[in-house]
């Protein structure tokens, strides 16, 4: 179990005079304190990690997140923010001493402005309600997180999401105008707006992908696009991850970007045919899922050229998808590989590290000898043009030895990706699961002056502490841990 | 003239700003100086360039991945890109025309600066492909941050937080950046409209296509014309302008203009040529929602004007003054925007806010990252906002 800091002793002294002091900002059904209600705040999607809040405040707008920051703020009380709860890193998971701020009432769609392509919405408002809303008139919010039918967009921008088609259109950070924010003081500040490059610092830049740290995001505007006329997939099935890799290289190196390009290694392939049925080839040791947009002509002229260069890499399989059914079913095992794994093994870690594209023969190879030296299977999906890895370690979860070495397992192959010059997370964020990691990408100065930072946002160290930065040097922790 | 200061390495950068930090000796920041005419003027007797600390140290086309030093010239890593088909894809300007400076732009400076162009519309800016990043803080600290993948979230953000930071929170040494394949063939659309409103609208139903415009701008003037590209494979092209053209064909007369002309074209939109700004005038960016843009150029009543990002960017060029400056503010303002005094005369540019103004929040927390970044205040001080 990872450290968290020791509650505050006069916090936890003053619970009950603070919990009357929250329901009084939030009147009615705001304020969650049974313990039978509070369960299911106690963890995230990684839900190794556990921890009740003192409470659970559920806000239904903007002023009563700066009311109930307001009222924590002035009586040093953790705050963490939650959306959904989808978080794979534990960027969720409360503390003792904690209010979890949650906003999953705060999911109205504000405003859908068509000729400036944008939306306006709430920050409980989910990642697919955005698409569902305006996909009748033929738009659609870009980034497409695996939980998009769960995850909220407030989350989106706490962990700056992205997908499986971010290759082409981009992740969160780089979908969004403006910002409604609420600072650990409570004050209510607007950031951007609903044009593009506002002057100044990028205050939108720094927020999105901060965890929670610096303010209380409650109003997002997000870019909206039009959906392309049509898309299409194509599987191609290779002898070895080496040959696979090159094919990727030599797409890339072609001047098509594939808005996506999916690699599946062979204990993923078999998981997932396994589940769905997809027709994947169970003698290939990697397969693509390549996906093309634009007109059926120009769906034909791409995807020939694909097959193409992919038929110079000594395929086992090509297979082309020539309707939208063959398509959705070649998608179908991906989509499910998550679910697939979960048949295989009651608990898996899923882990989430990027590596230079070039490095994966060599990272996948060590994984492979990792997962001999460990005991422990693994299956690896990757986002093959953005070098975003996801091995999937399977594990008992009732075997807390087996938890441990799925743990240590994960944190060396995130050192592996940061040794062949990548990082410790492309999309789930550091949370508490890889914050330990930290000094193993940064420097103690980086890490300072990151950390010198948040106190310029949050001076005490309320907003969701314990995350992204290791306990032992952070100013205000360090004496409570 | 101030004296200048011009490592040949990242740590002669960082020896010299930590000894201007000793000193308390504030340094103006630039790369070659091609936009020290933008923003305020910065009070420093030294001027610290990057200008050689050039050359690109890491290319790898099929990870989409270019590294290079601060200083290098924009035309050096364009021509290396091209020799693999590839581009910088915010398609960031040069402006040598309007700054009035021979000198190439540096892949530092267009980062600390955030410029881009006509592809920012659909592709990103300069700050959305800044993977990694090295610089110097105001203590003469070498600190990293990104790295060289594509997607990269451990930690906080402070590629985007020195992207657009004018040199005032660190000293950028080198940049990552993602790079993309250029496209095979680019072609315009170009359609005859009766006056902006109609063209905004013209380029909006473009944008809300299916068809990937990738550049959609609008020339004022006598005659307006919208202006809409597609950059794609040979095919693509043809074939979307070709929807485009029945689409669009009820916003007015329409041509198509072919590769060659369409490159030169778009040219000179991202290099801002159309605005026809003169030696005497200021100009201005203005940053709105598309359907503001025209409305913008009403309420400003400058006699030049060009619109881009679908309307969205509007430059503006007329007389260097406090007036037109205040007439500028007030229409980015009613208009929800933002605006940049972009050029002029020294007097105008330290006399008003070049910027809009912050919240009083936002304010107060910027000064607590200038103090986190350069706690002595010697980067390119009063460059974006006075005191």
């Amino acid at each position: 179990m990872i450290d968290l800091p020791a509650p505050k002793p006069d916090v936890m002294a003053r619970r009950e005079e603070l919990l009357a002091g929250l329901r009084a900002l939030l009147p009615g059904d705001g304020v969650i304190t049974e313990p039978a209600r509070v369960k299911p705040y106690e963890t995230d999607g990684l839900s190794a990690y556990r921890q009740p809040p003192l409470a659970v405040a559920l806000p239904r707008t903007t002023e009563e997140v700066a009311a109930i920051l307001a009222f924590c703020h002035r009586n040093g009380v953790r705050v963490v923010p939650r959306g959904a709860g989808t978080s794979l890193s534990g960027g969720a998971l409360p503390l003792a001493d904690s209010v979890v701020l949650g906003l999953m009432r705060m999911n109205r769609i504000i405003e859908v402005d068509y000729a400036n392509r944008l939306a306006v919405v709430e920050a409980g408002v989910t990642n697919l309600g955005i698409t569902n809303h305006i996909a009748a008139d033929g738009f659609f919010y870009a980034p497409d997180p695996s939980s998009q039918l769960a995850c909220m967009i407030g989350g989106n921008v706490g962990m700056n999401s992205g997908g499986a088609h971010c290759l082409k259109y981009g992740v969160t950070a780089n979908n969004l105008l403006g910002l409604k924010i609420v600072t650990v003081e409570g004050e209510i500040v607007d950031i951007g707006g609903r044009h593009l490059d506002a002057a100044g610092y990028d205050w939108l830049g720094l927020l999105t992908g901060s965890e929670g740290q610096l303010a209380v995001v409650t109003e997002v505007t997000v870019r909206i696009l039009h959906a392309p006329e049509g898309q299409r997939a194509m599987l191609a099935a290779f002898k070895g991850t080496e040959i696979a890799g090159a094919a990727v290289d030599a797409i890339i190196g072609s001047g098509i970007i594939p808005v996506a390009l999916e690699f599946m290694d062979r204990p993923c392939i078999h998981a997932c045919e396994a589940f769905a049925h997809a027709g994947y080839p169970l003698d290939a040791e990697a397969m693509l899922i390549i996906e093309v947009e634009g007109s059926v002509e120009e769906q034909d002229m791409l995807l020939g050229k694909l097959k193409e260069i992919c038929s110079r890499f000594d395929p086992i399989s090509l297979k082309v998808a020539q309707t939208v059914e063959e398509s959705l079913a070649i998608w179908k095992g991906r989509k499910g590989a998550f679910g697939a794994v979960g048949r295989i093994s009651p608990d898996y870690l899923c882990m989430d590290g990027t590596i230079p594209t070039g490095e994966l023969p060599h990272v996948l190879r060590r994984i492979g000898e990792m997962s001999a030296e460990y005991g422990l299977q693994v299956a690896n999906v990757f986002h093959a043009g953005d070098g975003n890895l996801h091995p999937l370690i399977m594990f008992d979860a009732n075997d807390a030895e087996s938890f441990r070495r799925a743990e240590a397992f994960g944190a060396d192959i995130l050192k592996l990706c940061v040794e062949v010059g990548g990082c410790l997370t492309g999309e789930h964020g550091v949370g508490v699961e890889k914050r330990d990691l930290m000094p193993v990408q940064f420097t103690p100065f980086e890490l300072d002056q990151m950390r010198a930072l948040k106190s310029a946002f949050d001076p005490q160290w309320l907003l969701n502490p314990a995350k992204v930065f290791p306990l032992a040097g952070n100013p205000v922790l360090r004496q409570a841990a | 003239m101030t004296s200048l200061i011009a490592p040949a390495d990242e740590a002669g950068v960082a020896a010299a700003v930590a000894e201007a930090a000793a000193a308390d000796e504030p340094l103006a920041v630039e790369g070659r100086g091609t936009k020290r005419a933008m923003l305020r003027p910065v009070q420093a007797a030294r001027t610290l360039s990057l200008r050689n600390l050039s050359g690109i140290t890491l290319y790898r086309p099929q990870e989409l991945i270019l590294s290079a030093r601060a200083g290098t010239p924009l035309p050096e890593i364009e021509a290396a890109l091209a020799e693999r088909g590839q581009q910088v894809i915010a398609e960031p300007p040069g402006l040598g025309a309007l700054f009035g400076t021979g000198e190439p732009p540096t892949l530092g400076g267009l980062v600390a600066t955030n410029l881009s162009g006509p592809r920012r519309i659909t592709a990103g800016a300069m700050r959305d492909h800044v993977m990694g990043i090295r610089a110097v803080n105001g203590l003469g600290e070498v600190f990293r941050n990104g790295g060289r993948v594509l997607k990269n979230v451990t930690g906080l953000d402070l590629c985007k937080l020195l992207t657009g930071a004018h040199g005032t929170l660190g000293v950028i040494t080198e940049v990552t950046l993602k790079v993309l394949p250029a496209a095979e063939r680019s072609g315009t659309l170009a359609i005859a409209v009766p006056d902006l409103e109609t063209g905004v609208r013209a380029l909006s139903a473009g944008l809300g296509s299916s068809y990937g415009v990738s550049g959609a701008a609008l020339l004022a003037g006598e005659a307006p014309r919208a202006l809409l590209r597609i950059e794609e494979f040979a095919e693509s092209v043809a074939y979307r302008l070709g929807r485009l053209r029945e689409a669009l064909g009820r916003f007015g007369d329409a041509a198509l203009i072919e590769d060659a002309e369409s490159r030169e074209l778009w040219r000179g939109i991202r290099e801002a040529e159309p605005l026809g700004a003169t030696a005497e005038d200021a100009v201005w960016r203005v940053s709105v929602q598309p359907s503001a843009g025209p409305g913008v150029v009403a309420a400003a009543g400058l006699p030049r004007a060009l619109l881009d990002w679908g309307g969205g960017l509007v430059w503006l060029a007329g007389p260097a003054t406090a007036e037109a400056h205040r007439q500028v503010m007030a229409a980015a303002g009613a208009a929800g925007g933002s605006f940049t005094l972009f050029r002029a005369p020294e007097p105008l540019r330290a006399a008003v806010p070049v910027l809009p103004e912050e919240a009083p929040v936002l304010a107060a927390i910027r000064g607590r990252i200038r103090a986190v970044m350069d706690p002595r205040g010697i980067l390119s001080p009063g460059r974006m906002y006075a005191g």
